[in-house]
């Protein structure tokens, strides 16, 4: 057991918005949105009824050098960019290897590597079917990869829990370093899974958002017309150190990551509770980890995918947790301008959550038209001012399954 | 038309230098697959899965093992072509 703080001492990002963390956290500042329409032949040639999506702003294989990229599916090749980003902010910490960690998360895994191999089999035969097909398209390979990567021997996991995955990763590293096991932990998230049967899926189960005529626009959390969420992908790494490893270094401090919490709602296989119970022990038990009451918060990055039915189930489960307070707590969505990076949202939202108490100003939701009543979240079109006190930001990630997640954080 | 042997150890240089990011200067007849340019079994076993495709030859799993060097698949795959 340790009784060191955990802080947040690097981060890095691959994301719709930009190649790197402060590249995509200025591109939220500014209200930009990532999506756009999709220009690949296989959005006319299967005739998708989603034309859209949050494209990656700079493609994985031309940062890596071709042999590394080669032997990473496109969900590895990020969450590599995201990792190298974060560890070199955090000043590539002199960490012994067994007590540097890995936890690095995916909704879908290497979705890519397996479709291609698929394609080969049925086009050229079983020979032409590559030997790294397997550890390429398995969900622990981004974190395998990053363990390899970084010399990282204390362990190296994958949490796959949909779009919390990544949320809950952030959670088992704050778990792992508080129970003795790691000094340093590498935690993120990945996807790449913008692959035609995705966009096809996920459209089928009426999930994602139709507008294909304002791809920019569509995804507008808290919305009255909201229709769905926008599929994005990309990567989000954070490096968490306990403070005292942190300062022994004299390592730049970004934030502490304070408590985390994490549910099941043993509801439905997609839709949230409606009362949002799951949801709201999920960020109790990360209150309760940080020590600190739920009037202490003030800032929440909100999971609000803009979906008609699970945007009001987070604003129940919040004012469950927050009493009428929900209404006065300034909440950013930020999906509205990344997309929904699904396992790799929760680190990203994260990366967010830091920079926003560090820097003391939430990011902007963007594509408000007109707010539903049943989400009445106080959201801004444009940077929240979060003030000279104590800052505590929550992020909160749910994920088909049931599965929940919340991460606090601090200033520090 | 079959490929003379410094065209079959320039194209497998290409697929040696795709695999791994080892310089096609490098790549040499007398040069060890595994001792001398540490590549492993599952580079090998990509770089010989292309190279079937590439110059239109079979080379069965037992033969893998035979080829200990660069020159080895040369001559083994001058000798196969259709």
């Amino acid at each position: 057991m340790t009784n060191s703080r955990i802080v947040v001492t690097g981060i890095g990002a691959s994301t719709p918005l930009g190649g790197t963390a402060p590249e995509s956290w200025s591109a939220l500042l500014n209200g930009v949105s990532g999506a756009h329409t999709l220009e690949h032949d296989w959005v006319e040639q299967y005739q998708l009824p989603v034309t859209f999506a949050a494209e990656a702003k700079v493609r994985p294989d031309t940062v890596l050098d071709r042999p590394q990229a080669k032997r990473l599916d496109p969900a590895s090749q990020f969450a590599m960019v995201a990792a190298m980003e974060a560890w070199a902010d955090a000043g590539a910490p002199d960490v012994e290897s067994e007590r540097l960690g890995v936890d690095f998360a995916t909704g879908i895994g290497g979705v890519w590597t397996l479709l291609d191999a698929w394609d080969t089999l049925r086009e050229k035969g079983p020979r032409r079917v590559m030997p790294m097909t397997v550890p390429m398209l398995m969900p622990n390979a981004a974190a395998g990869n990053l363990s390899l990567h970084f010399g990282a021997r204390a362990y190296a996991r994958t949490v796959a829990s949909a779009c919390a995955s990544s949320t809950e990763s952030i959670v088992n590293a704050i778990e792992h370093i508080r129970a003795g096991y790691a000094d340093v932990v590498i935690a993120g998230g990945t996807e790449s899974a913008l692959h035609p049967i995705t966009l096809a899926a996920f459209a089928s189960m009426q999930a994602l958002s139709k507008r294909n005529d304002s791809p920019e626009t569509a995804s507008r959390p808290c919305s009255i017309d909201r229709d769905g969420f926008v599929m994005g992908e990309g990567a989000a790494a954070l490096v968490l150190e306990t403070e005292e490893h942190a300062r022994a270094r004299g390592a730049k401090i970004y934030a502490a990551v304070v408590g985390g919490g994490v549910t099941a709602d043993s509801y439905h296989i997609t839709a949230n509770d409606p009362e949002g119970h799951g949801a709201a022990r999920a960020v109790e038990l990360a209150l309760k980890m940080a020590d600190v009451s739920a009037d202490d918060v003030t800032h929440i990055n909100a999971h609000a995918t803009s979906t008609p039915v699970g945007d009001p189930n987070e604003y129940q489960a919040l004012k469950a947790v927050f009493g009428p307070r929900i209404d006065d707590i300034i909440v950013s969505a930020t999906k509205a301008s990344t997309g929904h990076l699904l396992g790799g949202t929760g680190a990203l939202e994260a990366v967010f959550s830091v920079l926003a108490v560090h820097e003391r100003v939430a990011p902007p939701t963007i594509n408000l038209t007109e707010q539903d009543p049943e989400v009445p979240f106080r959201i801004s079109g444009t940077p929240t001012p979060l003030g000279d006190g104590q800052q505590l930001a929550i992020s909160n990630s749910f994920g088909f399954g049931g599965h929940n997640a919340v991460v606090a954080f601090a200033s520090v | 038309m079959a490929l003379s042997a410094d065209e079959v150890l320039a194209g497998l240089a290409e697929l040696i230098t795709d695999e791994t990011g080892i310089s096609a200067d490098e790549v040499a007849l007398e040069k060890s697959f595994t001792d001398d340019l540490d590549i492993d079994s599952i580079s090998m076993m990509t770089i010989v899965v292309n190279a079937e495709e590439k110059f239109g030859v079979t080379i069965p799993d037992d033969e893998v093992k035979n080829l200990k060097t660069v020159g080895d698949a040369v001559t083994y795959i001058t000798s196969n072509q259709a």
